[in-house]
């Protein structure tokens, strides 16, 4: 990330929730208006600190979903059944809430306009909301880096941001993917994991250069890592995050 | 059979942005223990312990860990030679 002489450490602020979105029965869009927000790059992320009149507290890191624009940012949130944190996100938290949150983090999982080369982005479920937030950024600035997206989801029903992906799907410059591992909708007949062969039909080629951002629960991240590196890439071009069982990042 | 229950390093970089003033996650890391040396991000993350703990990606090693009481937070470096941060 972009580093200034002296970097102010990070404490816990409030922010206000100033707009909800449903995604899909169990993802939900929390549009957050969070007061002097220093801005964030495509990738990062930020904690969320819940407190039970107790005093008890739980906190998760939740990826950032929109690209910086100046004025509010968006986290995706995928309810884990008998979660601490995301249930109370995805079905109570209304607008005029207040919220606390820590952020934005993490300087290695991110993607700037300019960067040299090619991106390839792979997710899987929830996994594509900091892909969502690169895509965003790079339609935010025109850019004609060849992106493409493989997006793993079980059904139709499952994807995250439909109409946006379509929007961002029309662009020359972008390739947009779904792989469908449950059930797939009508003409399309591939139902299964992305494997050696849709990485060797779909992604980019090793020779081509490209920056390999996999984001998805840990087994997916394993897997797919895995393929890339089998099928040539070069490890230290593959950018993991992965989201652990309990529903991490945390 | 068990799931895999780590994140990875990034996953630590709001709880160290308390305590640094620059990116840990995005710093190189050397193993103390077999000589890894990478991202830290690429480390493995286990936040089911008591706080965080950051583990070797090559040789499972512990390289950090953070444990926040209500009164402190304890940061324990055992496992790192080094965390090399660019300067420029």
């Amino acid at each position: 990330m972009e580093r200034t002489a002296i970097r102010r450490r990070l404490t816990w602020q409030i922010a206000t929730v100033a707009d909800v979105r449903r995604e899909t029965a169990t993802a939900r869009t929390l549009v957050l208006d969070v007061p002097d927000w220093p801005g964030h790059l495509a990738g990062q992320h930020l904690d969320v600190r819940l407190t039970a009149p107790d005093g008890y507290r739980a906190s998760r890191s939740y990826s950032i979903a929109s690209a910086w624009s100046g004025d509010t940012i968006e986290l995706t949130v995928e309810q884990v059944p008998d979660g601490e944190v995301s249930p109370y996100l995805v079905d109570v938290l209304k607008v005029g809430d207040p919220l606390e949150i820590r952020g934005p983090v993490g300087g290695w999982f991110v993607w700037k306009p300019g960067m040299e080369g090619p991106v390839q982005l792979i997710g899987g479920g929830s996994g594509i909301v900091p892909l969502y937030a690169m895509l965003r950024a790079h339609a935010a600035v025109s850019s004609t880096t060849p992106v493409r997206l493989l997006y793993s989801v079980r059904r139709p029903a499952s994807v995250i941001y439909v109409e946006g992906l379509k929007e961002i799907a029309a662009s020359d410059d972008v390739d947009v993917r779904l792989v469908y591992t449950r059930e797939a909708p009508a003409g399309e007949p591939r139902v299964g994991r992305i494997d050696a062969d849709l990485i060797e039909r779909h992604a980019f080629r090793p020779e081509d250069g490209a920056t390999t951002y996999v984001c998805g629960p840990t087994p997916f991240v394993e897997t797919v890592a895995d393929l890339l590196v089998a099928a040539g890439h070069d490890s230290a071009k593959v950018r993991t995050e992965r989201f652990g069982p309990t529903g991490g990042p945390r | 059979m068990t799931e895999a229950t780590y994140l990875d390093g990034n996953a630590a970089a709001g709880a160290m942005s308390e305590l640094f003033a620059m990116d840990v996650t995005a710093a190189t890391a050397r193993c103390d223990g077999c000589g890894w040396t990478g991202v830290f991000a690429e480390a493995r993350l286990y936040v089911d312990a008591p706080g965080l703990v950051a583990r070797c990606h090559g040789c499972d090693n512990v390289l950090l860990r953070v444990v926040t009481t209500p009164t402190d937070t304890y940061l324990d470096l055992r496992g790192l030679t080094y965390l090399r941060v660019p300067t420029s």
